[in-house]
């Protein structure tokens, strides 16, 4: 392993302006969405072609140098940290719609292209991508299959791995692959669903064959003020038992709320403890009895203040607000951590009030914006990284919290992924015999460890000695 | 041979350990994937049965694998829900283990998704006869590899599933379809795509040649007092067909999605399939002892032979397709030739090194 002779070899891959090595170009790429870790790479390339990566890719396995594939850098669970001594891919630049076919509700994309574009480039035809991260104006496809990506409307439409039909990628030793292919329905084994959010293990995805979905006639928004979270979250149960299949149930607490306020003045109620966003899709007749159900049952569930979305614009308000409520957040705070643990959903009121007793215990504030659709909770942890003890004390509330989710048979991350942050708590969810078989799958697809190393196990260095090597090992 | 049939899921993991060679079943519809090897220890899954875990408001349910759907439509039903991807075979006794096994969904999957989108969790038992749980029993998880994905189609040669973890939806209250007819393949294919951009929320669209033509399908589903108005919208969209209701809408569905339309000793493969692959296919098979039917707005694609299926590869490799046996017999499940062979076999040897588990 010669890191200069593997740059010096690098280097005839990429032309100077694609090939960055000072630390002034580094330091961007240092870190994604969580701001905690920092780790500055050997090097920073920006593959334009697919052949650049697989390239790429074959001279860091002849050399042993770990990698990271990045797209925009938004991950929050640390997915696109560097790694040590290795390199990171950057593929904004491999972004390419290559095909939109409406015959087929397919759009064929490298993994570089913007997940909202997707979108625009199908809306001509009347179809859209449906998964919608919050970060989905400026995060990549790439990043989005990696971490299998959620969004709003993940109970009625799934998560990314749901519109994931075909992949090339290039695994970590060179191998370029085909799994799945055009058609919506394959034979399986389904592959395609092992590699969508295995979080850059498994090597890089190059080119995607995303579904596209007809893209709902209307919606219908409706937002309701509770004056405490446990009203808002039977409001939630009542619209469930209501056999009402809403396209999208969020919530937000009131740290929140006055977050997203003050951020982007979405107009939400004054002096609201709880706000519920209701979202109701499809064909106009449809949606409009639906919707008058809803109101029903919105009415009689002990709202404060009940707004219809009476437009486009109107909507686009609501959402704005809820959208932004992440960064929002870090107007209140100069560092939080977001957790993103699930938990069946009618166990939504008393995590809520367990995490309020924790936030009091720790006297850490807590903002809390979730996904009450499907139990995806997003306690916004706040902290000071310049105070003494003030990190260590939100991981700690952190942990509690996906604790409970762990013991209420939930899951640890239901969009974010482990990364680095949930390393520690994979093995609570999963035990010996699966972590091992996870770890026996990833020993048959980077049995040199080189791909997003240190990422989702903790404990790298013993997998890898299980596997009878030591290359790391100086 | 040696025939198995555990009562418990600690049987199936004794009976694993002991046969160095597995091959599991649920029910048997899927006759072509019941296979029975010699020298193989066969586990009949089917007295591993029973719903473990339904809250209608969660929706989700947790069932053992041997469970048939039959009853577990009955249970949802009860509570105004359904497993929206259709599972066929389901009158004939299909098993939620089979099914996902085998990696089937019906023709209602073209509203929300297939089995793929509705499996949440899995318990398989591994080669060495361990108990393993793959994805989760909420509806939004993304921890670790997904294995209950990898339990999809995969016949089997994982590892023995012994419970799932479904997401069910409120179920509609009717439906109505739409039949319409259409006098060249050009014109059906134009009408699918049609039903497949449009605004309106469609349950299934069925495309099948006809003896003068092609016929096309298209059914939705709703609340019983927005109906006429949908179907009448759906309607005017093509201005000509006939409009379906009651038993005799249900009995096309139902046909379609028991394979009742394929003759007695016949063999159905099935195809993943586009536009472009079903112009191509229809251009080279217009023979009698092959009957057609492309669902899901031709995406899947089922062929009924009468012959051996092996004897039709031909036409299948030569249109770069591939398909899976289900029906009848066949020396070879497998046609044509696979995307992800290789991926596949490092799969295979992670989870199944000791080659325990029967590749079919």
């Amino acid at each position: 392993m010669n890191p200069d002779k593997f740059l010096s070899d690098l280097s005839q891959i990429y032309p100077a302006e694609r090939f960055l090595t000072q630390p002034a170009q580094l330091t961007p790429y240092e870190s994604d969405a969580l701001t905690a870790y920092r780790v500055r790479p050997l090097a920073v390339v920006l593959p334009v072609t697919q052949n650049e990566v697989i390239e790429t890719v074959r001279l860091c396995g002849r050399y042993q140098i770990p990698f990271v594939a990045r797209g925009s850098g938004t991950s929050l669970s640390g997915g696109s940290l560097p790694v040590e001594g290795g390199i990171v891919i950057a593929l904004n630049r491999l972004d390419r719609i290559l095909r939109i076919d409406p015959e087929n509700r397919i759009a064929v994309v490298e993994a570089g292209v913007v997940n909202l574009d997707v979108s625009a480039a199908a809306q001509p035809y009347g179809l859209y991508y449906a998964p919608d991260p919050s970060s989905q104006p400026i995060c990549t496809i790439g990043g989005n299959l990696a971490f299998n990506s959620g969004g709003a409307h993940c109970l009625k439409f799934g998560m990314t791995s749901n519109h994931v039909l075909g992949i090339k990628a290039v695994l970590p030793d060179g191998e370029v692959v085909q799994l799945g292919d055009e058609s919506l329905e394959g034979i399986g084994p389904d592959l395609v669903g092992l590699f969508v959010g295995s979080e850059g293990l498994f090597g890089i995805a190059l080119e995607v064959i995303l579904r596209l979905m007809p893209k709902p006639e209307i919606f219908k928004t409706v937002l309701a003020s509770y004056s405490s979270l446990e009203g808002a979250g039977n409001a939630v149960s009542q619209v469930v038992a209501s056999g009402l299949l809403p396209g999208a149930m969020e919530m937000m607490d009131e740290l929140a709320i006055q977050a997203a306020e003050a951020a982007v003045q979405a107009n939400y109620p004054p002096g609201a403890t709880a706000l519920l966003i209701v979202e109701i899709d499809g064909e106009k007749n449809q949606v409009e009895e639906e919707f008058e159900q809803l109101m029903g049952v919105i009415e009689s569930s002990g709202a404060q203040e009940i707004r219809v979305a009476q437009d486009d614009a109107d909507r686009a308000r609501i959402w704005k607000g809820r959208k932004s409520a992440f960064s929002a957040v870090g107007r209140l705070s100069p560092d939080y951590i977001v957790q993103d643990g699930v938990v069946p959903r009618s166990r939504l009121g008393e995590t809520l009030a367990e995490i309020e007793r924790l936030s009091k215990q720790y006297n850490v504030r807590v903002a809390n914006v979730f996904h009450a659709g499907d139990g995806n909770l997003h306690p916004l942890i706040l902290y000071d990284g310049r105070e003494a003890g003030s990190l260590e004390r939100a991981e700690e509330i952190a942990g509690d919290i996906i604790h409970i989710c762990i013991q209420s048979e939930g899951s640890i991350t239901g969009e974010h992924g482990v990364g680095m942050e949930k390393r520690a708590y994979l093995p609570q969810m999963f035990n010996e015999v699966e972590m091992n078989t996870m770890r026996q799958l990833y020993n048959v697809i980077d049995p040199q460890k080189i791909s997003n190393r240190g990422k989702m196990f903790l404990d790298i260095d013993s997998i890898f000695l299980n596997n009878g090597g030591a290359i790391y090992d100086q | 041979m040696i025939n198995r049939k555990p009562a418990s899921v600690s049987e199936v993991q004794a009976f694993v350990k002991e046969a160095p060679r597995i091959f599991s079943h649920g029910a048997g519809t899927k006759t072509a994937l019941t296979v029975s090897v010699d020298g193989v220890t066969t586990l009949d899954m089917t007295l591993i049965s029973g719903l473990q875990e339904y809250e209608p408001e969660e929706f989700t349910f947790t069932a053992l694998a041997g469970t048939r759907i039959v009853d577990v439509n009955q249970a949802l039903s009860q509570n105004g829900q359904y497993l929206p991807f259709d599972p066929p075979l389901v009158e004939h006794g299909a098993t939620l283990g089979g099914t996902v096994a085998a990696g089937l969904s019906g023709p209602g999957r073209y509203r929300y998704g297939g089995v793929r989108d509705f499996l949440l969790g899995v318990s398989y038992v591994n080669s060495s006869g361990e108990l393993v749980r793959g994805g989760g029993k909420v509806v939004k998880n993304a921890a670790g590899f997904d294995l209950a994905k990898l339990m999809i189609g995969s016949l089997g040669t994982l590892g023995v599933i012994v419970e799932l973890t479904f997401k069910v939806f409120p179920a509609p209250e009717l439906f109505s379809t739409l039949q319409l007819d259409f006098d060249t393949l050009v014109d059906a294919l134009q009408a699918l795509q049609q039903a497949s951009v449009s605004h309106l929320d469609i349950d299934a669209i069925e495309m099948a040649p006809t003896e003068s033509g092609f016929g096309v399908w298209i059914r939705i589903g709703g609340s019983a007092k927005t109906m006429p108005a949908r179907i009448d919208r759906l309607y005017k969209m093509y201005n000509q067909g006939e409009i379906l209701n009651g038993s005799d809408e249900e009995i096309i569905w139902q046909q379609l999605r028991e394979f009742n339309w394929v003759p007695g000793g016949w063999s159905l493969i099935k195809l993943p399939m586009t536009h472009g692959r079903i112009l191509a296919l229809e251009g080279e098979v217009k023979r009698e002892s092959m009957l057609r039917r492309y669902s899901c707005a031709g995406q899947i694609g089922w062929l009924a032979v009468k012959e051996s299926p092996e004897s039709i590869e031909p036409v299948i490799v030569k249109q770069g397709l591939y398909g899976l046996v289900i029906l009848g017999s066949s020396e070879r499940l497998r046609l044509g030739e696979y995307p992800s062979v290789s991926f596949y076999s490092r799969v295979k040897t992670a989870l199944d090194p000791i080659n325990r588990f029967v590749e079919v």
